[in-house]
Order: structure tokens, then sequence, then C-alpha cells
């Protein structure tokens, strides 16, 4: 099944429970009709929230920077000896 | 035992698409070898022309390595990094074959790493992830950083696609299931990486990650300006429909 479809099936879901409780007045009407928007606007927090978290918490690594620049001195000596040729232009 | 056996009969051929690498493939040839010592693999240098002479650097690589280890397989200008793992692949003789950039911002010392998590969970695919604890990336400014990750969130949100980062192109793949992917994908850019994973992922290939580090050898480029994030959402919308 393509996920688009898995998606619409979700989107489906979800309206027919909202009509369901439109119907029904388990919940004040004025509310019910706003659901939708609160689920958006959650929707759009929550994503959000979670850039922000995801950004806060980068993991970075800048010891790497170090240990190449060791690896690049190590392979160049090793080319060097065996007559590759390691300058850049 | 028996499934030693097995295992010493893997072939690794790593793919290594080239353009104006001169220095780069040198270093990277050798901290290959450096890494995989007890592992039978070659080199795959696929080289587009180079205009800097990358492939006579690999030629006097050969001569170090052997023709048998490092084999240079070029194309005579740019013609994309989809058909490049292509042609790459028409003369790779290992049964799995791995993909990385030529640029050492993928570093070699990942291979094994890369092998043991195959062999253990018999993975289809195993993707590197500079997005997890264990991995990571330098050189990024804050505004990369955001772009990223909020790239990322749009993706998870949005396409489920069961690994944590979509645009890596560090990965190891069993032979047949990249010759599987690679037919149906059409991107170009990194949104082909992107392409090729969720395509696996939606066949119900087994993917495994694994944690890598990422040094962004080109300081200071902010190669993401607006076109490049309509191209992104272009390609999730395309995804998004067609996967």
């Amino acid at each position: 099944m393509k996920h688009i479809v898995k998606i619409f099936s979700l989107v489906v879901a979800i309206t027919a429970l909202w009509i369901g409780l439109l119907q029904s007045s388990v919940i004040p009407r004025s509310h019910t009709w706003l659901l939708p928007v609160y689920f958006v606007v959650s929707l759009g927090c929550y994503g959000l929230l979670m850039v922000g978290v995801g950004l806060m918490n980068f993991p970075t690594c800048p010891q790497e920077a170090l240990l190449l620049q060791k690896d690049i001195v190590e392979a160049k000596e090793y080319l060097k000896q065996r007559g590759v040729d390691v300058s850049s232009s | 035992m028996d499934g030693l056996n097995k295992n010493q009969a893997n072939k690794y051929s790593i793919i290594v698409p080239t353009y104006n690498e001169r220095l780069n493939i040198g270093l990277i040839v050798y901290l290959i070898f450096k890494h995989l010592k007890d592992v039978d693999f070659e080199v795959i240098v696929v080289d587009d022309g180079s205009p800097d002479g990358t492939q006579d650097i690999v030629i006097q690589l050969q001569k170090v390595y052997g023709e048998d280890r490092i084999l240079l397989r070029p194309r005579p200008k740019k013609l994309g990094l989809g058909t490049a793992y292509i042609h790459g692949m028409k003369h790779a003789s290992g049964n799995f074959v791995v993909i990385m950039d030529a640029d050492l911002s993928h570093h070699p010392k990942y291979l094994p790493r890369f092998i043991s998590k195959q062999m253990e969970t018999r993975a289809d695919i195993v993707t590197g992830t500079r997005y997890v604890k264990g991995g990571g990336v330098h050189g990024w400014n804050l505004m990369r950083k955001l772009t990223s990750r909020g790239a990322n969130v749009l993706a998870q949100t949005f396409l489920w696609p069961g690994v944590s980062d979509l645009t890596g192109s560090f990965r190891l793949y069993r032979k047949s299931v990249l010759e599987d992917i690679i037919s149906c994908c059409v991107s170009k850019g990194y949104v082909f990486q992107m392409e090729m994973i969720v395509r696996a992922s939606r066949k119900g290939y087994h993917i495994e990650e694994v944690p890598i580090t990422f040094v962004d050898r080109v300081f200071g480029s902010s190669k993401l300006g607006g076109s490049e994030i309509v191209e992104y959402l272009k390609g999730l919308a395309y995804l998004l429909v067609t996967t």
C-alpha cells in the first residue's frame, strides 16, 4: 500500500471521529467545531518542540576533526614514502 | 564453525564516486586499507573525468595496493550520483556494496562497524546516522543545524521512514538489494539518497543503523539557500505520493 494511502486513511478515520463527535453531543458543539484547529495547532507546536529539542541535543563531535587531521598526516606520510603524489594541486 | 565460514565468503565492493578529489582519494584509500585489514574487499573509484588528475593518483595507488584491490572505472564527465553507483556495481565482484563520499566526511574507521552490524543482524542495509547518540556532526553552524533538524522532523512526521538520517550517503547494501532499489529511484542529489532508503523501507528490507561522525570539510559553506529548501520540499512531496 502506498504511504499516501495510509495517511489518507488516517485522515479519514480522524474526520469520521470528528463527525461522530459532532453528531452526538458528548462535547459541547462550539468546542467540537474547533477540534480540527486545535489538532493542527498542536501538531505544529509539537513539530516546533521537536525541532527545538533536537537542536539543543544536536550531537557534535569536535574531537573528530582533530582525529581526522592526525589521520591525514599519517596517510600522507605513508603514501609519500610509496611514491604517491600527495600534493593538492 | 559454519557461521564463521559463511562470513569469510563475504566480499565488500566499496564504491567511491569522485570529482576533483586528487588528494582525498589517496587518503581515503589508505584509511580503508588501514581499517579493513582482514576483510575481503575492493575499492571501485568512479571518477567523472576530473580535470585535477584524480585518475592519475588512482593509478599510482594501484601500484601500491594492487589493481585487483583498486578498480578505476571512470566516466567521461559528471553524470550524476545514481548512475555512478550503477556504473560501479557493474564492476563489483562483491556480494555487498558500500557507498561513501570521497571527501573524508565519511570516515573509513566505521566500515568494520557496518560490517559487524550486518553480520549480527543479517540486515539488508546498514546506514550510517549522524543524528543519534554516538554519532555527530562537526563543522555546521546553527543555521545549518536548524535546517537539518527541521527537515528531519518534517520527513519523520510525513514519511515515517524508519531511519533517523534520511539524507546520509554512507551505507552498506546487500548487492542484490541495491540493484533492486536503484532501478526504481529517479531523484537527484540528496533527495536520491532519501528516495533510496524510503523505497527500501517500503519494500520491507531489513535496515539497521550505525552512529557515525561526519566532519564537514567544506567549512562555512551554507549550501542551503531558498532554492535548496524548495527542492527538499518538492522531494518530500514526491516521496510522500509515490512511495
